[in-house]
């Protein structure tokens, strides 16, 4: 089993990707890794409860911990009580420990 | 997070364009402010970060002059980064692509900034715990 | 250390660099002793496609007398001993299947990439 720190910094309204790398988390988290999902920046935006992404829904069905930047939340207004069930408010050090952990870190 | 680790960050932006060259920024200072060694190659774009003739510029629309716009300077991130790492007990070893400089004309520098290649990349990332590429889009 | 170079951006500034960069910074590095393979997704599975011809770039008296050759510079990292993997789905979306591809890359479902993931130290994704 292997730590896997994925940072997901696109929104799924632009990039049609960033569901490929949800799929990616769950497939991972599938298979027995430790998986946390980061998001920041843009990443952030399908955080807001009530926002609309099959994806970020389903890797939270799954249970994978789902982190978001505190700094990307406050700078689009996005406060803790606005936050859907399943994400998690973070500061950025959570990726600097994960790298210093030495989790597979992948930025997208 | 007790010891310190060495860290290798891989930037691809050029300055002004992208949010990544924030959050990298983000990262870093976390990383400098633990006294961690931060290693970072620069490609492309991002060999126009430690640029040394960048000039911060007075914004009308927001009614500010040059001084009180505070422009934010990239090349200012950089040696505060060095500063707050040498403050920690830590280091900041920025190698600029040197093909990536020299086609976009920005060999000068500021202080503490060297020139490197690909094998750069390769051996900082293989001397350090851990790698984040940072690629562009 | 071994590293999975994950190449998922494609075109972007090709003409002007007269090649991809980071196929190129796989190459460089592998020149450098790097022990790293390759995985092409999104649309830079396109670069392992033969038959890509960006010749013929001309702003009036300048022309691009060496223009990128994605499909060679694929197959010379295969020539390298590097392995060059790339999704099926991505191919499948955009209406490409195995065949008119380099010789050497090898398809992977995408429930494959966890595995491929598990096979390298590192995952580098540009």
């Amino acid at each position: 089993m292997s730590k896997y720190l994925l940072i997901e910094s696109r929104d799924p309204y632009e990039s049609g990707d960033v569901g490929h790398y949800f799929d990616l988390a769950e497939g991972l988290a599938r298979g027995g890794d430790d998986v946390t999902l980061f998001l920041v920046q843009n990443g952030v935006l399908p955080a807001r409860r009530g926002a609309r992404s099959d994806g970020l829904d389903a890797a939270i069905k799954a249970g994978i911990e789902i982190l978001a930047d505190d700094f990307s939340l406050r700078e689009r207004a996005i406060g803790a009580s606005d936050l859907r069930a399943g994400v998690k408010s973070s500061p950025l050090d959570a990726v600097v420990d994960g790298l210093a952990d030495g989790a597979k870190t992948i930025w997208h | 997070m007790a010891g310190k680790k060495t860290l290798t960050f891989a930037l691809m932006d050029a300055p002004y364009e992208s949010a990544r060259t924030t959050t990298a920024f983000r990262l870093m200072d976390i990383a400098a402010r633990r006294g961690y060694d931060i290693r970072v190659f620069a490609y492309e774009g991002a060999v126009c970060v430690p640029f040394a003739q960048q000039t911060a510029h007075p914004n009308a629309l927001h009614g500010r002059d040059a001084e009180e716009e505070n422009h934010p300077l990239p090349k200012d991130w950089v040696a505060a980064l060095m500063t707050e790492a040498e403050s920690n007990g830590g280091s900041v070893d920025w190698v600029n692509c040197g093909l990536c400089v020299d086609e976009r004309g920005v060999a000068d520098a500021i202080e503490g900034v060297r020139r490197g290649t690909p094998g750069d990349l390769w051996s900082m990332a293989g001397e350090s715990d851990n790698t984040l590429i940072m690629g562009t889009r | 250390m071994k590293v999975l170079q994950v190449i998922e951006s494609a075109y972007r500034a090709t003409q002007e660099e007269q090649d991809d960069t980071i196929v190129w910074i796989s190459h460089a590095m592998k020149g450098a002793g790097a022990d790293l393979n390759v995985l092409l997704r999104g649309n830079a599975v396109n670069y392992a496609v033969d038959g890509q011809d960006a010749s013929g770039l001309a702003f009036s008296a300048w022309k691009q007398t060496q223009p990128p050759n994605m499909a060679r510079d694929v197959a010379g990292l295969v020539d390298k001993g590097v392995e060059i993997y790339i999704t099926e789905e991505d191919l499948a979306e955009r209406g490409l299947g195995g065949a008119g591809l380099v010789a050497g890359v090898k398809p992977v479902p995408r429930a494959g990439v966890p595995a491929l993931f598990a096979a390298h130290d590192q995952v580098w994704h540009w």
